[in-house]
């Protein structure tokens, strides 16, 4: 079973040298420590930066510049800034190469739910909505199930929805899963230490597992 | 060249009127028009209709009008960070319509390009759709939305001239580009304000036609919502 962080370096070797791609809040920030060193991978926050860098050191903030989490980050050689419109022009075109975002469900044709609890939460969609609609390749990071042990991978979304039929791959603590056409979340590759068997109890929707499914390697 | 200056922030926002709709530029508290906000407060306008990406902390930006009961809705796309705003939402006593923050930002640039509505995905298929109109082009839906009509937009830049010419500093652009494209009437403050032909014209983000309103801010306290840094070892 995977921890945080191992989610987020599995998540990580699916990140393209050459791209531009678009961090949400939560473990996907995370991913940004694990892409391999030499990549020349460009992150995108939705607030206006294009080459987000780390946060500065203590006493170099900069009060002007900060992440889409409200956080103070620097820029990276080469960086550029732009307005919100700009920012989600560039998504809603399909500019940016990938979309990594964390889901409180995610159902097996891919629609994802991530922005409200009824009755419970509601902190509003922020750039999430936007990200889905229009993303080329959208993976998700999440928790296979709740803390109540039911799954969140599931046949149908049960809370409001935030993008229909967008989800390409989901990495949980457990397994690499992708969406098939038709509907389904097919099995590709087991967290280490993690049964097919577990897998198949803590997946809700419709599980398809072809042969042997390989154990994740992470470093 | 038409001189926008007027003296100070009072002056700006003397005739906003109870009930008005204002865009309010900013993310987060970054780049957030503190002297306006402030001088809301001070004025007492009451059951306005907001327009802003977020709704500020409990005593800091939009949270201070909240605060005093001065906001009747709030047209946002994240509100959290905010005991009160909840308080208010939850108790019913403040409206609140959530946008997706790219079709937010859309909205308030449309205003200033002169584009009546526009089609989105970011919705389709959520309770975003609810009521609106959607479209099929080339095999694809798109959800129908409009450019917001504001009496005022409230914004910060770095600088402008007495032209109400601006530029914007860093992320601290973020909406407030858009919205100062967007209002009926538009009002920037700013940190410097300097004479025309001071500032490249090549270099302008949002150019004078759009700002009717300019005055330099004082005591700006740019507050920091989340500090993060590495330590020095």
């Amino acid at each position: 079973m995977l921890d945080k962080t191992g989610i987020a370096k599995r998540i990580a070797k699916e990140v393209k040298d050459g791209t531009y791609v678009n961090l949400g809040i939560g473990i996907p920030t995370l991913v940004a420590n694990y892409i391999p060193q030499g990549f020349n991978v460009v992150l995108q926050s939705e607030n206006g930066i294009l080459g987000m860098g780390p946060f500065p050191y203590e006493g170099e903030e900069d009060a002007d510049l900060i992440n889409a989490g409200k956080q103070t980050v620097t820029l990276l050689k080469g960086a550029s800034i732009f307005d919100s419109a700009l920012s989600f022009g560039m998504i809603r075109a399909q500019k940016v190469d990938l979309t990594i975002l964390g889901a409180m469900e995610v159902s097996e044709h891919g629609d994802i739910a991530n922005w409200k609890i009824p009755g419970k939460m509601v902190k509003g969609m922020g750039g999430a909505m936007d990200l889905v609609a229009s993303a080329k390749n959208i993976i998700v990071a999440m928790q296979h199930v709740n803390k109540a042990g039911e799954s969140k991978l599931l046949p149908k979304c049960e809370l409001p929805l935030t993008g229909i039929r967008c989800v390409k791959k989901i990495v949980t603590e457990l397994a690499v899963l992708d969406i098939v056409e038709g509907g389904g979340f097919r099995l590709l590759e087991r967290a280490p230490g993690v049964s097919v068997e577990q897998i198949k109890n803590a997946t809700a929707g419709r599980l398809i597992v072809e042969g042997e499914v390989p154990e994740m390697k992470i470093d | 060249m038409i001189n926008k200056t007027v003296k100070n922030a009072e002056e700006a926002i003397k005739d906003i009127q109870d009930g008005m709709t204002l865009m309010v530029g900013g993310f987060g508290l970054c780049g957030i028009p503190e002297n306006c906000i402030n001088a809301l407060v001070k004025q007492g306008t009451k059951n306005l209709i907001c327009i802003s990406n977020n709704a500020g902390v409990d005593d800091f930006g939009l949270g201070l009008l909240l605060q005093t009961r001065q906001i009747k809705k709030m047209i946002s796309s994240y509100v959290g960070e905010n005991a009160e705003f909840e308080r208010q939402m939850l108790s019913g006593e403040l409206e609140v319509e959530l946008v997706p923050q790219g079709t937010l930002a859309t909205r308030c640039m449309m205003a200033g390009y002169g584009i009546p509505f526009f089609p989105t995905p970011a919705g389709v298929g959520t309770e975003v759709a609810n009521g609106k109109q959607v479209i099929n082009w080339k095999g694809r839906d798109y959800l129908m939305e409009e450019a917001f009509e504001a009496d005022f937009a409230i914004v910060k830049a770095w600088k402008g001239d007495t032209a109400g010419n601006l530029i914007f500093r860093s992320t601290a652009r973020n909406f407030n580009q858009p919205m100062s494209l967007g209002g009926k009437i538009t009002i920037a403050e700013v940190e410097e304000l300097v004479e025309i032909g001071e500032l490249p014209a090549d270099q302008i983000h949002t150019p004078g036609i759009y700002v009717h309103r300019i005055f330099q801010g004082e005591n700006y306290e740019k507050r920091i919502e989340q500090r993060t840094v590495i330590k020095r070892s």
